[in-house]
């Protein structure tokens, strides 16, 4: 079994000092310490459980800065057998939509033959919980929000728990799948010193991917389509 | 050029429909009176009933109905599957969800599959003009997305000025419902899906439904306490006054941190957006973030010591005094009334 699991290094906004803010009322990211977005670490949990119970590969896979890296490190001390990091001057900024579409091109690129990807409900910079399924959607495979348990897998069948606004409903789906992971639900485990000692020099040699992803559109041949085309370029102001 | 429909996810279960949904076509009404343009509902379900009906007498003008048998549940492809057939048939300006679990699970894939934005958890839209330094552009009528960002600790302003349509999620009790006027007629719109086995893998098989205790965005009186309650027994008589007039209790941050009152009391930016007709703070002092969740009730009693509190600035009634003591008085004369 293949898992894929999506982590964040995010600023620790639940302790935040009266630095965070500069005077013009935006974030000064320096005064906030960088962290292992909470829910993606009970994601890594959940994936790490899987592995230790049926046996799978556990990919870790991260946008981010070059020092995004610590958490990917992290990763592999904790249990991970493989790390990406895709950064990029150009990824900065991101919205959802763009962070989904770098994040699924990677996921194609890298770890093909996924059966689960895994990611937390949200991170705590932007709490949107939207990435997960709009990776989901890009990859047209199903999702499961808010997962709290995985009963069992068997074959290619997953049981397991999710909140729903009504309260928990216990659900049956097929891989491959996307799943939002709730905080809160399983006790990430440590870093584990063997595998610190064991992955010291491999983690130095990960290097910052360039990474460039592109979007093939079709037009058809005819004037509708290309006026279509061409009212596009401009609003997106590539022509005009 | 006619600005698009401002369409609103009409979320339903057996033919409920939940309030964030009629109160989110308050609010597309409001939006679409000043754009000079319709409201459209987009009504995945089993089976449509009187729904569009409820849906008109609250503000739609266009009820897009999906109806299939593998609706009867929400889950997330079949649902994202219908919206999008509005949406490409109704071409909207704007579309607006609530901010619930389900809402959250299915807009994020709309928006993936226009290749349009969508910002998150709103808890304020407005319409306004933006000129893109860059290109020099300006743009007359875009959907200003506000919303709490960083934990918390700013508020943020987000438009989308490229792709169309402009998306939000909006907090549940932010915006007003309004009063339903049955007169209100639209046009019903019936719209057909297929699905594919795939579309149809995740399955419920059971369901476990936790019974709401505490209903504070449906409250129309709430009874909150703050730091300056100073402990847990003090806490008792915000308890007791919320029994007697019929409220429920609330709370700030402060207050649950302290652990007098669980989480799901907690009222504010990172808790429950409320609206009631009455809001009485009892030993609060109404940081910005308390008041994000509150400043929109009808009256506001403030009860604090401390002549100084924020919260006097925006209470419409100013007691300042011990709760210890206004509450007891609170009760009497509520007492002596209702005796009457």
């Amino acid at each position: 079994m293949e898992i894929v699991v999506l982590v964040k290094q995010v600023p620790d906004t639940a302790n935040v000092g009266a630095d965070a803010m500069k005077e013009d009322g935006t974030v000064n990211r320096a005064a906030l310490k960088a962290v292992f977005n909470p829910d993606d670490l009970h994601a890594l949990e959940l994936a790490l459980e899987m592995k230790d119970k049926y046996g799978a590969k556990v990919t870790v896979i991260t946008m981010g800065p070059p020092k995004a890296v610590e958490i990917l490190r992290e990763s592999l001390y904790r249990g991970a057998d493989n790390v990406f990091l895709l950064s990029d001057p150009k990824f900065a900024g991101s919205d959802t939509l763009a962070t989904s579409l770098i994040l699924k091109s990677a996921i194609e690129a890298k770890a093909k033959k996924f059966d689960i990807i895994m990611a937390g409900r949200q991170a705590i910079d932007g709490d949107t919980a939207q990435v997960g399924p709009q990776i989901a959607e890009k990859l047209n495979i199903p999702q499961v929000t808010f997962v709290t348990e995985i009963e069992s897998i068997k074959n290619n069948t997953i049981k397991l728990s999710r909140l729903s606004d009504e309260g928990t409903e216990v659900i049956e789906c097929k891989t491959p799948i996307l799943l939002t992971v709730e905080g809160g639900f399983n006790t990430p485990r440590s870093p584990r010193v063997k595998r610190m000692f064991k992955y010291t020099t491999r983690v130095k040699e990960i290097h910052s991917v360039i990474f460039k992803s592109i979007e093939t559109k079709n037009y058809e041949p005819n004037q509708n389509s290309v006026n279509q085309m061409m009212k596009e370029l401009i609003s997106e102001h590539i022509i005009g | 050029m006619k600005h698009g429909n401002v369409a609103v996810f009409i979320q339903q279960h057996n033919g409920k429909i939940e309030n964030v949904s009629l109160e989110l076509l308050g609010k597309a009404l409001d939006i679409a009176h000043e754009l000079k343009t319709n409201v459209s509902a987009y009504l995945p379900c089993e089976k449509a009933g009187d729904m569009p009906k409820i849906l008109f007498s609250y503000g739609a003008d266009n009820v897009y109905i999906i109806e299939n048998a593998e609706l009867k549940e929400i889950i997330s492809i079949p649902y994202a599957k219908a919206v999008v057939e509005a949406v490409k048939k109704d071409a909207p300006g704007i579309v607006l969800f609530g901010a619930t679990r389900a809402g959250r699970d299915i807009a994020p894939r709309v928006a993936s599959s226009m290749k349009s934005g969508l910002t998150a958890d709103c808890t304020e839209l407005k319409i306004g003009p933006y000129t893109d330094n860059k290109t020099g552009k300006t743009y007359e009528q875009l959907l200003y997305q506000i919303r709490p960002a960083f934990g918390g600790n700013i508020i943020a302003t987000i438009i989308n000025p490229v792709r169309h349509p402009q998306m939000a999620t909006v907090r549940e009790g932010v915006m007003k419902m309004k009063t339903p006027d049955n007169s209100r007629k639209g046009q019903i719109i019936p719209l057909t899906i297929t699905l594919s086995p795939v579309d149809l893998s995740v399955k419920i098989i059971n369901k476990i439904v936790k019974e709401k205790k505490v209903n504070l965005t449906g409250a129309n009186i709430i009874v909150s306490g703050g730091m300056g309650v100073g402990s847990k027994e003090n806490f008792d008589r915000i308890r007791e006054l919320a029994d007697i007039i019929g409220g429920e209790i609330g709370a700030s941050r402060a207050a649950v941190d302290q652990g007098w009152v669980s989480k799901e009391h907690q009222v504010g930016q990172t808790g429950v957006t409320v609206r009631p007709k009455l809001y009485i703070a009892c030993g609060i002092s109404g940081s910005i973030q308390h008041k994000a969740g509150m400043d929109q009730s009808l009256k506001i009693i403030a009860i604090n010591n401390n002549p100084e509190a924020p919260i006097f600035n925006f209470a419409h009634i100013k007691i300042v005094g011990d709760l210890n003591t206004v509450i007891p008085m609170m009760i009497e004369a509520y007492k002596k009334q209702d005796n009457k």
